[in-house]
């Protein structure tokens, strides 16, 4: 098998804190190969966030190394693309003009019509034709993190980073937005990483599941999920999707300290 | 512009003005209480061309002082917002500075520079002004979330790009709150010395005049100008606002 595009080996970090250090993660491994989308899954505060910001080079380890693509990630790179729970639209913008933010900044091949027509392209692709001189606030939650969306692969990222992008949304906006996903995966292929704190969505759109342990977090457990071909709903009501969930459940009380036989009552 | 917009407020001047002139009439007031607004058009007549040129003395000082109070407070808040060392070493000094009435300090800066007229008004009307200026954008930056940050940052951008596309846009709402307050203090800040100093130049100085000649529609009509030209600059800085942060307004409802 070829190298994986995100490497990451024996991480450990803490943060610098009042009370003294503060251990977030410690022996981590991740390893995700070219065209691979992997859900992170742990308990609240445990660390995935930071994971995210080491992958994205917007900080270093204490210990251990995070490589991309082969090379040691040292610092920010424009390969990387991310969005967050927060969609974090420009307000003075227009969301095609938002949508375009990155191509500002990181260098492309496209002239100006190219961008834009890309641009336009992603928003159609997300359903968001005919809203593309409208300002973040008349857009609904949901289309705002469409939108973001865009913004986080207008520039043709090799990485997508999303932090928990449909954390704030209701179950039926996000189940529109998995669907979405998928659409995106198909057209513009990306090797992703999900933060989530959704079980469902963690088997619905990623091929493989890591769950990381309580604070200071390491890699507890790996699934690999078998949801293939074009992904439907209906595909998380069958039995092998109740059992994929319940040992994900069972793996996540473990993460949280409690064993599963009082978690279950 | 709306019809509407315009008259509604011209009709609440009206109601204001034949208020006040009741108010005068019922109580049989003379001139020495309070003038009434009859008063006033007669002493505008007697003294217009004082007034041209008074008016514009306050004007370009209140401006300027203004303007330099917008460079400085801009500087100080961007050094305050992006430094914790610096916000935490000026602010004390700030609120310090802020808090010493100004009343105060015009006399002393009148003795500092004797005869520096037009520096010492300019001086009082930034002094007074800059403060608000300077907070709103050292918290407009300081509280810029992370996340707006980051998603620059992951790109690569440097810190002088973050600041033009992000942080600076972002502050600009809070930044014209300031202004506006800022304005109405650099004015006060002018007349304060005006008013203050001997052989004083500006509306000011002719308050003052008609104060030692007892002219007492004079004064009156030297405040209703100062609030003429109060509204006129308020209304600048919100034309100026609609411009380059419009986007941050609301539409009701
Ligand atoms: N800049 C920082 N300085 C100090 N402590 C921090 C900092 N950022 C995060 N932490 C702490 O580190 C821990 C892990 O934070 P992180 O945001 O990575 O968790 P998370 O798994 O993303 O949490 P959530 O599920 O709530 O999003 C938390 O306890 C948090 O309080
Ligand atoms: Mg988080």
């Amino acid at each position: 098998m070829s190298q994986p595009l995100i490497e990451i080996k024996g991480v450990r970090h803490a943060y610098k804190t009042q009370a003294g250090p503060l251990p977030v993660l410690d022996g981590l491994e991740l390893s995700v190969p070219e065209g691979g989308f992997v859900a992170v899954v742990g308990p609240s505060g445990c660390g995935k966030s930071t994971l995210t910001r080491l992958v994205a080079g917007l900080m270093k380890p204490d210990e251990g190394e995070v490589w991309l693509h082969g090379e040691r990630v040292k610092g920010p790179r424009s390969t990387v693309g991310m969005a967050f729970q927060n969609p974090v639209l420009l307000e003075w913008r227009t969301i095609l003009q938002n949508v375009m933010l990155p191509l500002e900044i990181v260098s492309t091949k496209m002239n100006k019509r190219e961008q834009e027509d890309r641009a336009r392209h992603l928003l159609a692709l997300v359903g968001l034709e005919g809203f593309e001189d409208k300002r973040p606030s008349e857009l609904s939650g949901g289309m705002r993190q469409r939108a973001s969306l865009c913004r986080a692969i207008v520039h043709k990222p090799e990485v997508l980073i999303l932090d928990e992008p449909f954390g704030a949304l209701d179950a039926f906006t996000r189940e529109d937005l998995w669907q979405t996903m998928h659409k995106v995966k198909a057209e513009e292929p990306f090797t992703g990483v999900l933060i989530t704190h959704d079980l469902r969505e963690s088997i619905f759109l990623a091929d493989q599941v890591v769950v990381l342990s309580g604070r200071p977090a390491r890699t507890q457990y790996v699934m690999d999920v078998h949801l293939t071909g074009d992904r439907d709903i209906e595909h998380l009501y069958t039995p092998e999707s109740a059992e994929a969930l319940n040992v994900l459940r069972h793996q996540i009380q473990i993460a949280q300290g409690r064993s599963p036989a009082e978690a279950v009552q | 512009m709306s019809l509407q917009k315009i008259l509604v407020p011209i009709a609440a001047m009206i109601v204001f003005g034949l208020l006040w002139e009741l108010l005068v009439w019922a109580n049989g007031w003379p001139n020495y209480v309070m003038a009434s607004p009859s008063d006033l058009p007669p002493a505008y007549a007697k003294y217009w061309n004082l007034f041209l040129v008074m008016g514009w003395q306050t004007l370009w000082r209140t401006v300027v002082g203004l303007v330099v109070a917008i460079i400085f407070g801009v500087l100080v808040g961007m050094v305050m917002g992006f430094s914790r060392v610096m916000r935490d070493a000026l602010y004390p000094l700030l609120v310090g500075f802020n808090a010493v009435p100004k009343a105060t300090v015009v006399p002393i800066v009148a003795l500092l520079f004797v005869g520096a007229h037009d520096f010492n008004t300019v001086l009082i009307a930034f002094m007074i002004s800059f403060f608000p200026i300077a907070v709103s954008v050292s918290i407009g930056l300081s509280t810029l979330e992370p996340e707006y940050r980051d998603i620059l940052r992951s790109l690569g951008a440097s810190q002088t790009t973050i600041f033009w596309k992000i942080a600076l846009p972002k502050t600009l709402p809070e930044f014209f709150g300031a202004l506006k307050v800022a304005v109405t203090l650099a004015f006060i800040g002018t007349n304060l010395m005006e008013i203050v100093s001997p052989h004083g130049r500006g509306l000011g100085a002719l308050f003052d005049s008609g104060k030692t000649n007892s002219d007492y529609p004079l004064m009156f009509a030297v405040l209703i100008a100062l609030a003429l030209m109060g509204i006129l600059l308020y209304y600048v800085v919100v034309a100026l606002e609609k411009v380059f942060a419009g986007w941050a307004e609301r539409t009701p409802g």
